[in-house]
């Protein structure tokens, strides 16, 4: 029987995943996969709670994150192009014009 | 089965909605216009605040809530609604110059602000969380887009590609803590949330602890406090200058709106958890912010510090949360839109082709060439040191005066010390404009539209200085519906 402490453990480990990805990838785009990843967590959590309050205002929300997510990542893939035009490397680490 | 409709009072979102319009509007009029004319587009946005200001007015006073209760219109949401036309409408005014000279004289660059405004403006109000969520998101995304606007300049796409990479992540962390608040409660709106949560009795509760942190984390990305401060002058730095301006007051003053109907409507159970928390941070963003300040050659870079140091004293008025302590907030917040547009401003003032002009070398003995525009820089420093008879100085005093009547006596005194700290990094500039002589020739980009809101910047901060009381009573008024009966 899976029950809600799965999911919940399930979204909790996808959304460590993805913050450990951030901390430790160098490559903008992966850096860019692995907050995805944190927001599947959170969507994973989201429906998981949806299910056991009986509501669906999680589901909702939901679908939203991933409207949203789409959006993000239009932007964010738009910048990493024009960063890349700039300077042929994708590495947060020598991107340091400004001080980081 | 008979499916009912339910229309929505669309009065109370009229300001929203006018926004909206309008954003549209200038994105279209922008295909139709020719390159040369595209100051008119900025003019257009400008217009567009104006008329939203215009709807706003006569929502002042009433206090509704339409969508279910999604979306309130009460004095907190029209006070910030003000700020944030007042911020937008100033910095178009200073931008029109401004991309003429960075080349990058485009229209979509005011459609964006107005998108971003309009954001800001649905956060403000919103009560419930995914409204607040999409708003905020409409807010940065929005940003995101502004500070890259630069594309040929690598340090305006370095700047955007930070603020986006740090931004994303800290909303998925905010978004976090609202699916643990959505599942301890099995509801999005603040108010019901407020309401299960002390029905519940679940105290210090791991769970909401954990949720009441990630919110933190997550606001305390918009409002610049330490430690969600690292990206904060790079951002300021490589971005264009007036949306460095833009940043610094907007997204700021609009989270500072959701962090305290957040954790005042939703999270009073856990009261003194976040009471602790907030103290916290508001003590390191204020000495973080001043320390650093300090040490800095490039001016974007000092205002950036400043900038988190002044989020620290506004924090102050959340950490007291009571009536006087959020009005001082919002009197704060209207006053700072005033001072750091303006000493942005100044620093557009001074940019050339292919020249930034933001060392703090550039403003040596400006007093000489130019004696009005260091007058004009004299006066935000002086606002922003919070010294009298500034608007800066009025809303110091009611931040610290709050702390000390709820009895947060140390908060005010560090306050206070840190305010004294900030007058050293101001008075080099102001020393280096008054007492040296120029290295050479100081050429500033005038424009009538810079001046006229510089003229505007500086009489408003002075006047807030010298008859702070219509703006107070305002204030004040603006909280009573909350603490009132």
């Amino acid at each position: 029987m899976i029950s809600l402490q799965h999911y919940l453990a399930l979204g909790a480990i996808l959304f460590a995943i993805g913050v450990v990805g951030v901390l430790t990838r160098r490559n903008a785009i992966l850096i860019l996969m692995a907050i995805e990843l944190m927001l599947n967590g959170v969507n994973i959590t989201l429906i998981a709670f949806a299910r056991h309050a009986g509501n669906l205002t999680g589901q909702i929300f939901v679908l939203f994150i991933i409207t949203v997510a789409a959006a993000e990542a239009a932007v964010g893939l738009a910048l990493v192009i024009a960063l890349f035009r700039g300077r042929d490397t994708l590495n947060v680490d020598e991107i340091h014009l400004l001080k980081w | 089965m008979e499916l009912t409709l339910p229309i929505p009072n669309l009065r109370a979102i009229m300001p929203e909605l006018v926004m909206t319009f309008w954003a549209c509007l200038v994105l279209v009029v922008d295909v139709l216009i020719s390159k040369e004319r595209k100051t008119w587009v900025g003019y257009l946005a400008l217009v567009g605040t104006l008329v939203t200001m215009a709807f706003t007015l006569p929502l002042l006073g009433t206090r509704t809530s339409t969508f279910s209760n999604m979306f309130l219109v009460d004095g907190v949401a029209l006070f910030f609604k003000f700020i944030f036309l007042l911020a937008t409408a100033l910095v178009i005014l200073v931008s029109l110059r401004y991309l003429d000279i960075e080349g990058v004289n485009l229209g979509e660059y005011y459609a964006m602000i107005l998108f971003a405004t309009l954001g800001m403006m649905i956060m403000a109000a919103g009560n419930e969380l995914i409204t607040i969520y999409l708003s905020l998101e409409l807010m940065v995304i929005s940003t995101y887009v502004l500070c890259g606007f630069i594309r040929r300049d690598r340090r305006s796409t370095e700047a955007a590609v930070k603020y986006f990479l740090l931004g994303i992540f800290t909303s998925a962390i905010l978004l976090y803590g609202m699916a643990l608040l959505y599942g301890l409660t099995g509801t999005t709106n603040l108010t019901e949330i407020g309401r299960a949560l002390q029905a519940k009795n679940l105290g210090a509760n791991p769970a909401l602890l954990l949720a009441m942190i990630f919110l933190a984390a997550g606001l305390g990305f918009k409002v610049a406090a330490v430690p969600f401060h690292m990206y904060v002058p790079d951002v300021y730095e490589g971005s264009p200058t007036p949306i460095a301006a833009f940043i610094s007051v907007g997204p700021k003053a609009a989270g500072f709106a959701v962090l305290a109907r957040l954790f005042l409507v939703s999270l009073p159970a856990i009261r003194p958890q976040w009471g602790t928390l907030l103290w916290v941070l508001c003590v390191m963003t204020m000495t973080l912010g001043n320390l650093v300040a300090m040490k800095q050659s490039n001016i974007k870079r000092m205002l950036a510090y400043s900038s988190i140091a002044h989020a620290g004293y506004v924090l102050i008025g959340l950490v007291v949360a009571n009536e006087i302590g959020l009005a001082s907030v919002v009197l704060y917040m209207f006053v700072y839109a005033f001072m750091n547009i303006g000493a942005f401003s100044m620093v557009i003032l001074m940019c050339k082709r292919g020249d930034r002009g933001e060392r703090i070398e550039d403003f040596r003995g400006l007093a000489r060439s130019h004696p009005w525009a260091a007058i004009a820089f004299l006066v935000f420093f002086l606002s922003l040191a919070g010294i009298p008879p500034t608007g800066g100085f009025i809303g110091k005093f009611y931040l610290f005066s709050a702390a000390i009547q709820a009895n947060y006596v140390w908060l005010a005194v560090i306050g206070v010390a840190n305010s004294a700290l900030s007058v050293y990094y101001y008075f080099r500039v102001t020393m280096l404009m008054y007492m040296s002589d120029p290295s050479g020739e100081i050429r500033l980009t005038l424009s009538p539209s810079l001046v006229f809101a510089l003229a505007v910047m500086v009489i408003g901060t002075l006047a807030i200085g010298l008859y702070p009381s219509p703006l107070i009573a305002a204030a004040r008024a603006s909280m009573a519906p909350i603490f009132g009966p």
